[in-house]
């Protein structure tokens, strides 16, 4: 048996502890027969034990504490964080919700100057949006910040947010006439609005 | 079993208790520090490490897969952190090199005179700095093999996963590095 290099190999594989139960009696003969390989043994096993052993050293007292001081905060946000992450259905239900009323209500801040539809042959005097005499309009008239009197026909709803409807002798509207003066009453309006356009969309 | 309120106190921080990670902290505290000094050979620096691996894992901790070995997750950052430390510091030793004068010898080095200590614990301490002054000479691969195997036991196995290297390799550099170690070590 070669003592250099073929022994040495099981005696580590030894102290690593795989060293099979045939292996293990071929080691143990030939350190009964060979003064080196036993003194080359010994010192291993030696080594080994100084380096597990000596491990008395610990971390200064306050260890514990330094790391614990030293953690990210607990704050709302990991709070939020953590709810997100196990309810993300609601979470993405509010998000939309949010995005949907903060841009209606950017729309419903961004103008207080009065907006009706162009081209339609309508006539503004003042703060008011006159359809006049033997004009015809075929859809919704949608008058924002203004007044609304119809001399002519409106074949569809009128929808006047922050202004009124004079009541006009010959005018006719064949649908709602929808008056919404608060920004609740109005984001409620443009809601079912939108919800019918969807309606729509699926009674296509 | 203090194992199984280390895995409840895991599942409470995973829920977001940051209290429940101080019982972590108190568990590992030793043996990380431990195995980080091994590394860089210095305790205070040591300490620095061991620290930022606690807050790493605290912060990483969702990643943690609990069908495995807390230990292990927990000593792959460390040694990370440490293999980063050293390669930072200074380029590997190699074998066959000389040894260095004054490595590893700060933390006894440190220690103020007035601290006035019996014999044997003197002399204990003086071979603790030379153990260490050895383990600094050997190369940082060999270093952080040494440090998971004889401080935790960790079995070849766990040093391969810990570390991503082969089991074969970690066999040897386990078996280079103690035949290194003899040969310091054998007049102690």
């Amino acid at each position: 048996m070669n003592c250099n290099e073929e022994v040495v190999e099981l005696m580590h594989q030894y102290l690593d502890g795989d060293l099979a139960s045939n292996d293990e009696e071929k080691l143990r003969s030939h350190l009964n027969s060979c003064e080196d390989c036993q003194q080359h043994f010994r010192e291993l096993k030696q080594t080994v034990a100084l380096v597990t052993a000596n491990i008395d050293l610990q971390p200064s007292q306050d260890f514990t504490m330094k790391v614990m001081n030293g953690l990210p905060k607990e704050t709302k946000r990991t709070t939020v964080k953590r709810w997100v992450r196990v309810h993300p259905l609601l979470t993405a239900a509010a998000i939309f919700f949010i995005f949907m009323s903060s841009s209606l209500l950017t729309t419903w801040n961004q103008d207080h100057a009065l907006t009706y539809p162009k081209g339609m042959n309508l006539v503004v005097e003042n703060d008011t949006v006159i359809v006049p005499e033997g004009i015809i309009i075929h859809e919704d008239l949608e008058v924002k910040n203004g007044n609304v009197r119809v001399d002519g026909a409106v074949e569809g709803d009128v929808i006047i947010i922050n202004g009124e409807h004079l009541t006009a002798s010959a005018g006719s509207v064949t649908g709602e006439i929808k008056q919404v003066d608060e920004v609740f009453s109005w984001l409620w309006y443009k809601i079912k609005e939108m919800t019918a356009e969807v309606f729509d969309v699926f009674d296509e | 079993m203090i194992e199984e309120k280390i895995v409840k106190s895991i599942k409470l921080v995973k829920k977001g208790d940051q209290s429940a990670f101080e019982e972590i902290v108190e568990h590992f505290q030793g043996k990380v520090f431990a195995i980080c000094f091994r590394m860089v050979g210095n305790k205070h620096e040591a300490e620095d490490i061991a620290q930022e691996a606690f807050i790493r894992a605290y912060i990483n901790i969702q990643s943690y897969d609990e069908n495995r070995k807390f230990a292990t997750w927990l000593y792959r950052i460390a040694t990370n952190l440490a293999i980063d430390r050293m390669r930072k510091k200074k380029p590997d030793y190699y074998l066959d090199a000389e040894i260095q004068g004054g490595e590893g010898l700060t933390l006894y080095s440190q220690i103020p005179d007035d601290n006035r200590l019996p014999e044997d614990e003197v002399e204990s301490l003086e071979t603790q700095s030379y153990i260490q002054k050895e383990i600094m000479a050997l190369p940082a691969k060999y270093r952080s093999i040494i440090a998971l195997r004889f401080i935790d036991e960790l079995s070849l196995k766990e040093i391969s996963e810990i570390l991503e290297i082969p089991v074969g390799t970690v066999k040897t550099r386990i078996h280079r590095g103690r035949e290194a170690l003899r040969k310091k070590l054998r007049n102690v």
